[in-house]
Formats: C-alpha cells, structure tokens, sequence
C-alpha cells in the first residue's frame, strides 16, 4: 500500500471536492508537490499559451493534475492536439 | 536497560498529543516497565495535570537544563506507579529556554535509567517541535479525523522523513464509530490511505477522557473506558506485540477493512514486521 498509493488531482475539469475526502486528498496533494491550486491554474495557461504558439492544441480539453507516489510528485499534462488531416488545404 | 526514545508530535494542536503520552506512559509502566515522560511544551505545561501529578512539581526541564537543580531532583515519581517518572515543562519560560542539543544531552544521560522515554512535543513545526524531536529513537504522530489535522500530520511525517527521523507511526485519535457514513464526511480508510504513515493504533472518542483529565488519572487506568483500551494495546505494539485492532461501536467489519488498508491481515504491524514488510514488498 505504502509504496505504490497515487493521488491524482484533476483541475481544468470542474474541481469535484464535494466531499471531505477529495478535499483532503487534494489538499495533500497540493502541499506535497509545493505547488498551490491557484498557481496549477496560471500554469495550465502559460502551458497553453507555449504551446499553441507551435502546434495547434484543443485547448477546452487541456488537463493538468498532479500525480504522486511515496517517491515523487508529477505533474501530468495532457494536450490534446487537432489533427493535422482535418486541416489540410487540397 | 537502554531506554527507547519516543517522541509524540502531531503539528495541530490540541489532537491529543500529551493525553497520548500520559496514557502510553502509564500502560508501558503497568506493564513494569522503567518510563519517563518529559513535558516538552515549555511555557505550556500540561502533562503534568493530567498525570495527576501536579502538586509534586518543583523543579522543571528548564532548571535542569539551566544548572539549577541536579537532573535527578527535578524526576517526579508517580505513587500509583512507582515505575513512572515525570519531568515537567517550565511553565514561566519559553522554547528558547532549551536547545535540541539540551535534549539530546539529557536524554542520553537518562536511557540507563530507563526502558522507555517518552517526550511530549508542544504542537507546530518551531522550536519546540525541534526541540522534542532532537533526541527520538522513534515518532509517533498524533492526529484526529478531520481534514485541518491530517494536512498537519502530512506536513509533519515529511518534516521527520527530511530529517532523517523517520518513518514515524500515526495515532489516529478522538475516531467517532459511526465516521464517513453519512457519506460527505471524512472516513478512516481516506485518512490513512492518504498519509501513508504506518498505523499504530486508533483511539475512539470517549467521555472518560475529559473526567480523566479533571481529576488527574490517566484512562489507561480505567478498564472501563475504550479509549484507555486503546491507549494500552499502542503501548503493547511499540514493545513489539501484535495486537488487533479493537471492534469501535457501529463498525462491523470495519477493522478487517482497515487492516487490508494497513496490509497485514487483521492487525496492526509491530515495526520490526512492518520494516520487514516494506523491505519484502
């Protein structure tokens, strides 16, 4: 158990703490990566700006959480990008 | 007779950390063991009043480390149980009366004289809580179900993993038995899944406890009281005994699902297990 426990935390999704375990578990989650909810936030959206600026993303399904283990915390992006195909000019 | 250096801290106050230490003293000396408790919290003195040992302070940690009295003078030996020593905290001074390095000092001119030491950190992550932690052979953290605590417990058990004091063992106490089940609330199976911290016992709430503190004895006295059956059997698992996990009210079943939680069956691990356990798995 010890070893091999994760916690994700999903923010860009709408935060579903409604109850007192996902909130603790956020609130751990947070502290232990030294990283607050508001700064993921800002983050997400530098981490869009960088990006688009070379590579077209779809950026309503972005997603940024922090994933942990008893050995390290992550940060876990995903960026969807538009496929190149549906864009191409024929 | 080398004694067992044991610190209790818990970063939130008031979870219960000098009611942890006056009972697991006093079951550890039950059982005829040589115990010292050592009220760490130094301006705040309290374990001495609910060690019902109040009326016999004259000297305190502070005189002692300050050369004013011989370290021997300032032990208060409890009646009850004359195994049972008690050092108190100075009442009239602060955390910078005494430095970690006194309490190291201190603590190693005491392990020949004892099985057990026991220290009762004041709460937060400053002075005292460096001071309590100089000397520990072991940690246990003290918290209580309920988010604001366990945060504090986290923040702590990382402080002690970065000190190389680690890995502590988590009391979790005040556990209601009919926790989490109205859904929104925090349960147990939440707390210690997300701390990680090896379990070393649980103690419910109980009414004895505040009426133990008024009139100065220790529930681990009381066989009545379930709390003091807790506080007893964490005493038997930091000798290394293997103890089950007691049946709280309401909780049918609920040990065997912490225990999968806690990963050995229906008990709790001692730590020589628990050490082997994380070294097999």
């Amino acid at each position: 158990m010890k070893n091999s426990l994760t916690v994700r935390v999903e923010r860009g999704k709408k935060s579903s703490a409604a109850n007192a375990g996902e909130r603790l578990k956020s609130v751990l989650a947070h502290d232990r990566a030294g990283i607050s909810p508001a700064i993921l936030d800002v983050l997400k959206e530098e981490i869009i700006a960088a990006i688009s600026r070379h590579v077209d993303t779809q950026r309503e399904a972005v997603e940024i959480g922090l994933d942990q283990d008893a050995q390290e915390s992550r940060l876990i992006v995903t960026i969807p990008l538009r496929s190149i195909n549906t864009k191409r000019k024929r | 007779m080398a004694a067992t250096v044991v610190t209790i801290t818990s970063g939130k106050g008031g979870v219960g950390k000098s009611t942890t230490t006056a009972n697991v003293g006093v079951a550890l000396a039950a059982r005829g063991k040589r115990v010292l408790c050592v009220d760490g919290d130094i301006g705040l003195r309290n374990l001495d009043v609910i060690m019902g040992l109040e009326n016999q302070v004259v000297y305190d940690l502070v005189d002692v480390v300050e050369g004013r009295c011989p370290l021997k003078q300032a032990l208060i030996q409890d009646r009850r149980l004359p195994e049972l020593y008690l050092i108190p905290a100075a009442q009239a001074r602060n955390k910078t009366a005494v430095a970690p390095s006194d309490m190291v000092r201190l603590c190693n001119e005491l392990r020949p004289e004892f099985d057990w030491i026991l220290i009762d950190s004041s709460a937060g992550i400053e002075r005292g809580f460096r001071i309590a932690i100089a000397p520990a052979d072991r940690v246990l953290i003290v918290t209580n179900p309920e988010i604001p605590a366990v945060r504090d417990a986290g923040r702590v058990a990382g402080l002690i993993e970065a000190i190389d004091k680690g890995p502590a063992q988590l009391i979790l106490n005040r556990v209601k038995p009919d926790m989490g089940k109205r859904g929104d609330g925090l349960n147990i199976s939440d707390v210690l899944s997300l701390l990680s911290i090896d379990l070393i016992g649980l103690v419910p709430e109980d009414e004895h406890i505040v009426h133990s503190s008024n009139r100065g004895l220790p529930v681990a006295l009381n066989g009545r009281s379930q709390a003091g059956e807790a506080f007893r059997n964490i005493a038997r698992r930091l000798q290394g005994e293997t103890v089950p996990l007691m049946k709280l009210d309401n909780q049918r079943g609920f040990a065997r699902r912490l225990a999968r939680l806690v990963g050995s069956g229906a008990r709790v691990l001692s730590p020589q297990r628990a050490a082997r356990a994380r070294r097999d798995s």
